[in-house]
């Protein structure tokens, strides 16, 4: 079987055949990369339109504008990658907006020990989302929804249900604040460099052992974890990056929108639309974290665009919903088109243990490799079912 | 209040059993509470209000069973009901010869957005969160921006549904108590039922078998968006207005996933009944009773949801992994070969 293997690799990687320029086309041609095509197409429609947002200025603060949504939606790739979901997103963001209002007060010198607070509050609710969804084996739908109504829920009982606090400005300056007198921009926002930053480290860490793992175990977790990786815990790490971008982006949504409960509601939509609209496919296994924050800069540039346009706002909803169906129609008949032809080639020596099987995890295949003795003694190594943790 | 279920792993007791055995501490502790606060929590009153309590849901929740057993979800159920309880309550306008128009409408309407759902699903291969997700979203902008607040009125003949009871039963408990039976019946006893259950356990399997995969799949979603249209006239019968945000200000997308999933239904699909999603539903609107009765604050209400739905879930999920009997544990690949190989 490995002989079959290592024979069949050159000629198996399509991706890793042709010129620079051919593999860059191929990719575009992936919802992945198509996404990138769309904030184009997107960006080009806006400037035609209104050609004062096409200015440097202007659209170095549209980033710094998108850069909370964009990060959110980063964050929401890891899980979504692993095969899971958080809908626990948008009360983290209420919950660190709301602490940051009431803790840190007009004293500058609380703003640090609060961040740390944050921060340690967001990886431990990221933690016990991670925890339960492996361990217990509750759906990451369920544990997520409730997290989300006993967050939001505590949020207001905490604060009766109003908005209070007002953190110093110089902790609001993170999210409204930036470097002045650039020679050409005018200002670069601080959420724009965090965005940077923040996508770059995403970036290495999906090609890191950690990120292939990640992709892995959402696209087939029980190989993953016969591969002798620990699923739970590399899960339960997507899960507290997840709870950790939240934070970041309630922290730079503080210095836009002020302190107010309602701040972080239907977060976790917006960036679950964004990462779909990005190529990732729900489930797993499938997509690249910058087409994700792609996604997000596509969705706020269409909002952008129907504003100009003259669409009364609240159609917004209405094309959104529009926008992701076909995205993910669109991006489903994409997927499978590139299957295609790997199937045809000439030498198919596909084995059982095929790295890429032809479809999501999903739709477990009933293939005829029936186990050659009855199944009883499955002996001490029995494979934890990573099916039980929620694929719809 | 779930430790008493996880020491009778052993007992061989099915799914269903453990909800109402959970719904009865429920009872159990509700009484004790009730009592505790000095009022009597079987009073004739009280009971009707619970059973009030679980009617608009368990429409919601009966639709939303269907659809995840077909392995599919359906996020756009409270806009639906919104926008029925707008559309038979414009129709009516008070007059009590229009309430067959209007119910037929809302009804229809529902029916057709449930239908969309369902094509998208089953024929264009979108996950079905997303699917109901982006319909929700198209529902939510049309109402937004054709309806600026409440509209509409509910005649006194059609307002009578809500307020109507037999003895402590409300009739709106009576109505949901019937379209559950006729859901059972539909599950147990027709050939639809049984090939909802086979698609959603195994799409591949069932196509292999020779079942058109999308009937099933577009059947339960007409139905479910027909019972959140059913909710939404409830509603109407209620309140005597039409709302907008009637069904987005109740939740009822998650709450009605929580309370299916609740009674035992696997999230995933083809396995679970009406009857646990019942006792689902009734756990929740004794919680919410005895809550209320002792004043609790209602955001600490979703405190305690979203714990009780995250433990009880726990609870069956280490069940069913524990005691699956290893004939029926799928085999996996990977596993075969693994065998093979030695």
């Amino acid at each position: 079987m490995t002989t079959q293997t290592a024979g069949r690799a050159p000629a198996a990687l399509v991706e890793h055949q042709g010129s620079r320029l051919q593999r860059l086309a191929r990719t575009l041609g992936t919802p992945g990369g198509a996404v990138f095509i769309l904030v184009g197409v997107l960006l080009a429609a806006i400037v035609a339109t209104n050609p004062n947002f096409g200015e440097p200025g202007s659209l170095i603060r549209f980033i710094g504008r998108t850069a909370p949504i964009a990060i959110a939606a980063m964050g929401q790739y890891f899980v979504i990658v692993s095969g899971e979901f958080d809908l626990s997103m948008g009360s983290v963001v209420t919950m660190q907006v709301v602490l940051s209002g009431n803790l840190i007060g007009q004293d500058e010198a609380r703003i640090l020990p609060v961040m740390l607070l944050m921060f340690v509050l967001g990886a431990l609710v990221g933690l016990v989302n991670g925890l339960a969804t492996t361990l217990l084996r509750v759906p990451s739908f369920i544990v997520t929804l409730g997290t989300m109504l006993a967050l939001s829920g505590l949020v207001l009982y905490l604060t009766g249900g109003a908005a209070t606090g007002n953190p110093v400005d110089t902790f609001r300056q993170i999210g409204r604040g930036g470097i002045r007198d650039v020679p050409v921009l005018e200002i670069i926002p601080y959420p724009a460099i965090i965005l940077v930053v923040l996508a770059v480290g995403a970036v290495v860490l999906m090609r890191r052992p950690w990120g292939r793992t990640l992709v892995a175990a959402g696209d087939n977790p029980e190989a993953t974890h016969l591969a002798g990786a620990p699923v739970w815990w590399v899960k339960t790490r997507a899960f507290m990056l997840s709870s950790l971008a939240a934070t970041v982006a309630g922290i730079i949504l503080v210095g836009y929108a002020g302190v107010h409960p309602s701040v972080g509601n239907g977060y976790e939509f917006t960036a679950i639309t964004a990462v779909v609209l990005g190529g990732v496919v729900l489930g797993g296994g499938r997509g690249w974290v910058l087409s994700a924050a792609a996604g997000a800069f596509a969705l706020e540039l269409l909002f952008t665009l129907l504003n100009f346009v003259g669409v009364a706002s609240t159609w917004r909803d209405s094309v959104q919903g529009v926008i992701i169906i076909l995205a993910v129609a669109a991006a489903g008949k994409a997927w499978r088109g590139s299957l295609r032809p790997r199937r045809r080639e000439p030498s198919p020596v596909t084995a059982p243990g095929d790295p890429r099987p032809a479809r999501t995890p999903a739709t477990e295949p009933a293939t005829p490799h029936t186990p050659g003795t009855s199944a009883g003694d499955s002996g001490p190594t029995q494979p934890v079912p990573g099916s039980t943790t929620g694929e719809n | 209040m779930s430790s008493p279920v996880t020491g009778r792993r052993r007992v061989p007791i099915t799914s269903t059993g453990i909800v109402f055995l959970v719904l009865a501490l429920t009872l159990v502790a509700g009484a004790v509470l009730t009592a505790m606060s000095g009022r009597n929590f079987f009073s004739p009153g009280n009971i009707s209000a619970i059973l009030t309590g679980t009617s608009i849901l368990g429409f919601i929740a009966i639709g939303q069973t269907l659809v995840i057993l077909a392995g599919s979800l359906d996020l756009s159920v409270p806009y639906v009901t919104s926008l029925a309880s707008l559309l038979a309550g414009v129709l009516m306008a008070g007059q009590t010869s229009n309430i067959v128009l209007g119910v037929v409408v809302a009804l229809g309407v529902s029916a057709l957005i449930g239908l969309v759902n369902g094509l998208v699903v089953a024929l264009l291969d979108v996950h079905g969160f997303i699917a109901s997700l982006g319909m929700g979203l198209i529902l939510a902008g049309y109402l937004g921006t054709n309806y600026k607040g409440s509209a509409g009125s509910a005649p006194r003949d059609f307002r009578l549904i809500g307020a109507t009871n037999i003895g402590p039963v409300p009739v709106s408990t009576l109505i949901m108590l019937g379209c559950a039976v006729l859901v059972i019946l539909l599950l147990r006893r027709t050939r639809a039922g049984h090939h909802l259950y086979a698609v959603g356990s195994n799409r591949e399997v069932a196509r292999m078998s020779g079942l058109h995969t999308a009937t099933p799949v577009v059947m339960a979603h007409v139905l479910c968006s027909l019972l959140a249209g059913m909710a939404g006239l409830l509603l109407l019968a209620r309140l005597s207005v039409g709302s907008p945000t009637i069904g987005s200000q109740g939740g009822y997308d998650l709450m009605s996933i929580a309370a299916v999933v609740l009674g035992g239904t696997v999230l995933a699909g083809g396995k679970g009944n009406i009857l646990g999603t019942l006792g689902g539903v009734a756990i929740f609107a004794v919680m919410d009773n005895v809550m209320g009765v002792m004043e609790v604050n209602p955001f600490l209400k979703d405190v305690v949801r979203g714990v009780v739905i995250v433990v009880a879930v726990a609870v069956y999920a280490r069940r069913s992994a524990g005691q699956r009997p290893p004939r029926f544990q799928k085999q996996s690949l990977t596993d075969a070969a693994l065998q093979e190989a030695r």
